[in-house]
């Protein structure tokens, strides 16, 4: 009788699993085996792994390990001033706040500030640097998608270090380690887990990402993201943008499990 | 300054912003070798001492002498000093042998020596074979241990406890303070023990500094302090007593409770109003004619050791009587005291007359 009612609870939920996760992977899956004739075919498998596509795959990653370094790099130091300014919740609210701004908004504003005229160039220009080709470079394209992604480095990161028990802090200096490491042997190791989250957090949806690569990049940055959004939209290639997801879900899975915690 | 003294406060005061402080100008010695315990309520700047001399903090006014060197503004890694948490603090993601190898890693010692000296203070504190154990899968009782081994295997000069058997239940509680004891006699080495059980601080202390409101009330051995408790609340504070305003009429003869008593103290002025404190295990019952005071019983409380009884005499002053001897409520009794038995305090009086009004007549009782 009991267990029968939980069970009457859980189906809107069994139902959402099914229809909006289970159900679009089983799509992707299926859309992978046609050709843009609508034939079936393990060809689109067979061209993800020619040169054109593994550079891709390849350069995918790379921007995304670069994004998810830099932000970590930025993003650990300011958690750690967050958790010993007077007030926390004021500053942690301030770094959330630009999420709450929709991407292409952002991405737009940043093609003003980067672009020939905009207020970066004023500054470089002013000085003596002069005007540089900012916008369409790598550089804009990390430096934008680290600012869109520190948030969600900074909040795993805090979480993790406020957990901290500051008398394990106090017990290392006190068995004589110097800051460092006090950082390296102790504080660092206890907050792994909220640096794998935020890693996680960052570096899948950098994988992934199509609209800056277009905007900040000039499609000079060609991700699995943008090549996915090109096959749907552009080629009409259904088949091909569905191998190459199902290459991204596989590949995000990989990354799950490997920075998973053990417990 | 003396030879021995390892660690001195001098004038030191530790105030946050514009809080009243939570040290106020307190100064003290620490004699190598010694059980020092820092006795007080929570509030009382015990821990506050405590993080001084580790450096986990800085006195806003005053010195910290350390070996006879100021040591106010050095890190907590350079000082001769280890610490053991009242939480243990010992960390989570290492097993007990590098817990307690920390210390020694960080002084880039030899893997054979570090082997040796792990494995010797897991003997100290009778934890052999625990080596490999994960921290979460130790006892209470086995981390405090574990808490003391990280910390003397580093050989400090002083070993500083901030509350560390709070956490442990009764018996074990009191088997710890054996093992304490003995480890500091052993060892050979300057123990500094914060609590706020009075009990334990009498069981294993060699000298007792007792603090309330950011002030060192009295210091002294732990007979010192519960035979001559220096005012009211060191009286309450260390043990149990009854506490009756009286009159010093002249030398060995104090006025309480309507009657006239001999007593031992002296250096009063004439007719000078005081404190009395008689401690409940000093009186004892007998019949209502034979005792120097009459009371009435109020009522009785079985505590074991004794009966915990709770009587009134006619000015209505409470009386807290300590005695196996059962009696009923209501009984009219009388009680009975030795001169001895007789503390008088002096109203307001500092540390520092208490001691020179003690040492005038103990000069006085040497003469005689």
């Amino acid at each position: 009788m009991k267990s029968n009612t939980r069970n009457l609870y859980l189906i809107p939920y069994v139902l959402w699993i099914l229809l909006f996760v289970v159900a679009p992977i089983l799509l992707i899956l299926y859309y992978s085996f046609f050709d843009i004739e609508g034939q079936f075919t393990l060809g689109n498998y067979k061209k993800f792994f020619t040169p054109v596509y593994l550079r891709m795959t390849l350069s995918s990653f790379w921007y995304a390990f670069l994004i998810t370094a830099f932000s970590l790099i930025i993003a650990y130091p300011t958690a750690y001033l967050l958790t010993k300014t007077k007030h926390k919740q004021l500053w942690l609210l301030l770094i959330i706040l630009p999420t709450w701004i929709n991407l292409l908004l952002k991405a737009y504003a940043f093609l003003g500030i980067f672009g020939t005229f905009g207020f970066a160039n004023s500054f470089l220009e002013l000085i003596g640097i002069g005007r540089k080709q900012l916008l369409f470079t790598d550089f804009s394209f990390v430096f934008v998608s680290v600012y869109i992604f520190i948030p969600f480095m900074v909040l795993p990161i805090y979480n993790a270090l406020e957990k901290l028990n500051p008398s394990l802090v106090d017990a290392a200096r006190d068995l004589g380690a110097s800051w460092w490491t006090t950082f390296r042997r102790v504080v660092f190791p206890l907050t792994l887990d909220g640096v794998k989250s935020g890693c996680q957090a960052v570096f899948i949806p950098a994988l992934s990402l199509f609209m800056i690569t277009r905007l900040i990049a000039g499609n000079r940055v060609i991700t699995l993201g943008t090549a996915i959004e090109q096959h749907f939209l552009v080629t009409q290639d259904w088949g091909m943008g569905s191998t190459i997801a199902v290459f991204l879900i596989i590949a995000m899975a990989i990354i799950m499990v490997a920075t998973g915690n053990r417990k | 300054m003396d030879k021995n003294t390892i660690i001195r406060f001098e004038h030191v005061t530790k105030q946050y912003d514009d809080d009243p402080p939570v040290l106020d100008d307190v100064s003290f010695e620490i004699e190598r070798g010694k059980f020092y315990t820092l006795l007080g309520p929570s509030g009382c700047g015990k821990t506050t001492i405590l993080r001084l001399i580790a450096g986990f903090t800085e006195p806003t006014e005053g010195n910290i002498y350390f070996n006879g060197k100021v040591i106010n503004n050095v890190p907590p890694n350079q000082r001769q000093v280890n610490t053991v948490f009242q939480d243990y603090a010992l960390f989570p993601h290492l097993n007990v042998f590098e817990n307690v190898a920390f210390g020694l890693r960080i002084k880039k010692m030899k893997e054979s020596e570090i082997e040796v000296k792990v494995k010797e203070a897991l003997r100290f504190v009778n934890l052999e074979g625990y080596e490999n154990r994960e921290i979460n899968e130790m006892s209470g009782g086995q981390r405090q241990r574990v808490a003391i081994a990280r910390a003397i295997v580093n050989e400090p000069e002083v070993l500083l406890l901030d509350e560390p058997l709070s956490a442990l239940d009764l018996k074990l509680r009191t088997e710890m303070q054996y093992e304490l004891r003995e480890l500091q006699r052993r060892l050979g080495i300057t123990f500094i023990f914060v609590t706020h059980d009075q009990e334990e601080a009498l069981a294993m202390s060699d000298e007792i500094f007792v603090l309330n409101k950011g002030k060192i009330q009295q210091s002294g051995t732990p007979t010192d302090i519960y035979d001559e408790p220096i005012n009211r609340f060191v009286a309450e504070f260390i043990g149990e007593s009854n506490i009756v305003p009286g009159k010093m009429i002249k030398d060995f003869l104090v006025e309480f409770a309507g009657k006239q008593f001999e007593c031992v103290d002296q250096g009063f002025h004439p007719n000078e109003p005081v404190e009395i404190v008689i401690r409940p295990e000093d009186l004892e019952i007998t019949k209502r004619d034979h005792g120097k005071l009459q009371v009435r019983v109020d009522s009785l409380l079985f505590r074991g050791v004794h009966y915990e009884i709770c009587c009134y005499d006619q000015d209505g002053n409470e009386w807290l009587v300590h005695s196996t001897k059962k009696v009923g409520v209501g009984d009219e009794i009388g009680l009975h005291f030795d001169p001895e038995a007789i503390h008088v305090m002096r109203l307001g009086e500092t540390e520092e007359e208490f001691e020179k009004r003690l040492g005038a007549y103990h000069e006085v009782n040497h003469e005689k």
